[in-house]
C-alpha cells in the first residue's frame, strides 16, 4: 500500500474511533452547544428590543438576522473547545503510546481528531441554525451559490479553528488546562461584530474588533446569507482561515512528533 | 547463528543532566524470554520505550537493531515487527473491548472478515468474551491487562515488549499472565519482559539482566546469577533483646540485624547444619521466636547487586513477603 492510501486508511480508522467516542459520550458536545443556543435566546428574547433599536431600528426579527451569522461562528468556536479537551484527554491515554509504536501513518491520530471535530462543528452549526430558523431567522434571498459559499466558509472556519484547538489540546497537560487554554475561542466572538457593530464600540478597541478572525468571517457570512456588503471581508476571512489552519497544522504536527512526556 | 531479535549497543538516555541509561548493551536471541530486572527508577521503562520506538535514544547511543532493522533509520519496519504492552494500560477506555480489538485489526489493515475472526479468537483466548461488549474502562486490572495483550497480539508480532505486565495484579491474575507469556514463547515469539518481581524473572526468563543506576549490574541465566553471590543462611528472629544478644554470642559467625533483632547464620540449609545451630542455641539456653531457612534466590542477587548486603538493607524489612519464600 502506498503512503497516501495508508495515510487515508489510518486516518479514516482514527476518525471512526473519534466519532464513536462522540456518539457514545455526547454530553460534552451537547454542553458546548448550550452556550450559543442560550446566548441566541437571551439576546433575541431578553435584550432583543433594545439591541435592535441600537443597531438602527427595526423590530426583533431584524436583530435575529443580525445576530445569527455571528452565533453560527461562535458555535464553531464553542465546539472546538471540546476538541481541545478531548485531545488533551486522549493524549493522557495509554492507547496513544500504543499508536506511536505501531506501523501506522503517524499523523493519522491528529487527522482523525481534526476531521471528527469539523464534522461535529458542522453538525452543531446545523443544530443552532435550526433553532435560529425556529425563532424566525430567514435567509430566503440567498441564492443556491451563496448557500454553498456560506457552507464552505463555515467548514473552512471550522477547519482553521480546529487545528488551533488541537495544538492547544496537545500543549495542555489535562482536560481542565485544555478548557482554559481554549477559552479565548469562545470569548473572541464577544469582541467581534457578532452582537453589535464594530462602529458602536469604543474607538481604541475598534481596530482589534475589526481585524480579528471572527469579524471578517461574520461579515462575509452576513453578506452571503442576508445580502449585506462583504467588501474586503471575504478575502480577509479566507486569509485568516488558511493562515490559522496552516499555522495550527505545523504547530500541532511538530508537537505530536516530539517524544511524549 | 541467526540475527538476534534485539541488539542494542551503548544505549544512552538522559533527561536534563540526569543520565537514566548510561551505556546499556543488550542482546536478545530470537524465540527466548529476556527479563530486565531492576528496582523502581532503574531505567527499565525507558529501555522499553526506546527499543519500541516510543522515544528516541540519546544522541551518543550506539547502533540499535530490533528484528534486524535499524531503529534510527527504519523505525516503521521495527514497529511492524513488534508489539508493546506498556506499564500503563494502552486500551481505549471509552469504547468496548471488542471495539478495541477491531480498532487494532483496522490499524493492521486486516480485511474486515479476517479482522473480525482474529478479534473474536483473541477475545476467546483471553477469556474476555463475556465482557466484550462492555466499555474497557469498566474492566478490572487483570481484564484490562489481558485486553491490552490481546490487542498487542492482533498484528501477530514476532517480538513482544511487556513492561511490568503483572504489577498491580492479584496472584491469580499474575499466574494467568505467566501462562499467557509461556504460551507466547511456545509460539516462537521473542519476549522482552521487565519486572520488579524476582520470582517472575526466575519463572519465565531464559536470560536475566539486572539493571541498576542506568547500567547492567549482571547478566546471565537465573542459575548463573544465583551463583554470583554466596550461599544461603538460616535466619533467627527474636523478640527479647537479651535472648538476641545471648544467641549472637553463642553463634559467632552470624550476621547481625540489630533493628529486627535477627541473626543470619551462614548455612547450606541441611539437617546437620540446622542441628548444630539448634544445639548451640540450646546450650546457651536461648530460644528463637522464628526460624527460617533461606536458600539463595534471585532476591539475594538483586539486593547484593542493587546496593549493599542482604540483611542490613532496610528494604529487606519492608518486603518481608518477598524475602521469605
Amino acid at each position: 500500500m502506498n503512503t497516501l492510501s495508508l495515510a487515508a486508511r489510518d486516518s479514516a480508522t482514527m476518525l471512526r474511533r473519534n466519532l464513536l467516542h462522540a456518539r457514545r459520550y455526547p454530553s460534552l458536545t451537547l454542553n458546548l452547544l448550550f452556550t450559543p443556543i442560550m446566548l441566541l435566546l437571551l439576546f433575541v428574547f431578553i435584550f432583543g428590543d433594545t439591541m435592535s433599536a441600537g443597531i438602527g431600528g427595526g423590530d426583533r426579527s431584524a436583530y435575529i438576522a443580525y445576530i445569527v451569522p455571528g452565533l453560527l461562528l461562535m458555535t464553531i468556536g464553542s465546539t472546538v473547545v471540546g476538541t481541545s479537551v478531548s485531545v488533551a484527554n486522549d493524549m493522557a491515554e495509554g492507547i496513544i503510546a500504543r499508536f506511536r509504536t505501531m506501523a501506522i501513518h503517524r499523523g493519522s491520530v491528529i487527522v482523525g481528531h481534526v476531521v471528527g471535530s469539523v464534522v461535529q462543528s458542522v453538525a452543531s452549526v446545523v443544530l443552532v441554525g435550526a433553532v435560529a430558523v425556529a425563532i424566525g431567522f430567514r435567509a430566503t434571498d440567498a441564492t443556491l451559490l451563496e448557500w454553498f459559499a456560506a457552507f464552505g466558509l463555515l467548514v473552512l472556519f471550522a477547519t482553521a479553528l480546529t487545528w488551533i484547538a488541537v495544538g492547544l489540546g496537545l500543549i495542555s497537560p489535562n482536560a481542565e488546562a485544555a478548557s482554559n487554554n481554549a477559552m479565548p475561542l469562545i470569548l473572541m466572538p464577544l469582541l467581534s461584530s457578532a452582537f453589535v457593530p464594530v462602529e458602536a464600540m469604543p474607538g481604541w478597541i475598534q481596530p482589534i474588533a475589526q481585524y480579528q478572525p471572527f469579524t471578517p468571517a461574520i461579515e462575509t457570512l452576513r453578506g452571503l446569507l442576508l445580502g449585506s456588503e462583504i467588501g474586503d471581508n471575504g478575502w480577509l476571512a479566507v486569509a485568516w482561515c488558511v493562515g490559522l489552519a496552516v499555522a495550527g497544522y505545523i504547530w500541532s504536527t511538530a508537537r505530536f512528533n516530539r517524544d511524549p512526556r | 547463528m541467526t540475527t538476534p531479535a534485539i541488539a542494542a549497543n551503548r544505549l544512552r538516555k538522559s533527561y536534563g543532566d540526569k543520565a537514566v541509561l548510561d551505556g546499556v548493551d543488550l542482546t536478545v536471541a530470537e524465540g527466548t524470554v529476556f527479563s530486565l530486572l531492576g528496582p523502581n527508577g532503574a531505567g527499565k521503562t525507558t529501555t522499553v520505550k526506546i527499543l519500541s520506538t516510543l522515544i528516541s535514544p540519546g544522541p551518543d547511543s550506539g547502533e540499535i537493531r530490533v528484528a534486524g532493522h535499524d531503529l534510527a533509520t527504519d523505525p516503521q519496519a521495527v514497529r511492524a515487527a513488534i508489539g508493546v504492552t506498556g506499564q500503563f494500560s494502552a486500551v481505549d477506555g471509552l469504547i468496548t473491548g471488542e471495539e478495541n480489538m477491531l480498532l487494532m485489526a483496522d490499524l493492521h489493515h486486516l480485511p474486515r472478515r479476517e479482522g473480525r475472526r482474529v478479534a473474536a479468537d483473541l477475545l476467546e483466548r483471553f477469556d474476555l468474551v463475556a465482557a466484550a461488549k462492555k466499555p474497557a474502562s469498566t474492566y478490572s486490572g487483570g481484564m484490562k491487562r489481558r485486553l491490552d495483550i490481546a490487542m498487542t497480539l492482533v498484528g501477530d508480532p514476532r517480538i513482544i515488549f511487556l513492561d511490568e505486565p503483572t504489577t498491580g495484579l492479584d496472584p491469580r491474575s499474575r499466574h494467568n499472565m505467566w501462562q499467557i507469556i509461556r504460551g507466547l514463547v511456545a509460539d516462537g515469539v521473542t519476549v522482552f519482559l521487565t519486572t520488579q518481581y524476582l520470582e517472575e524473572a526466575d519463572q519465565l526468563a531464559d536470560r536475566i539482566a539486572v539493571l541498576n543506576d542506568g547500567g547492567i549490574a549482571a547478566e546471565g541465566t537465573a542459575e548463573e546469577l544465583k551463583r554470583l553471590i554466596p550461599g544461603g543462611h538460616v535466619r533467627l528472629r527474636f523478640t527479647d533483646p537479651a535472648a538476641y544478644r545471648g544467641a549472637a554470642a553463642a553463634l559467632g559467625a552470624a550476621v547481625r540485624d540489630e533493628e529486627a533483632l535477627a541473626l543470619n547464620v551462614p548455612s547450606d540449609g541441611g539437617q546437620r547444619d540446622l542441628h548444630s545451630i539448634l544445639d548451640r542455641l540450646h546450650a546457651a539456653s536461648v530460644e528463637a521466636d522464628e526460624l527460617t531457612v533461606h536458600t539463595p534466590d534471585l532476591d539475594d542477587v538483586f539486593f547484593a547487586l542493587t546496593g549493599g548486603g542482604v540483611p542490613q538493607q532496610p528494604q529487606q524489612s519492608e518486603q518481608p513477603t518477598e524475602a521469605v519464600r
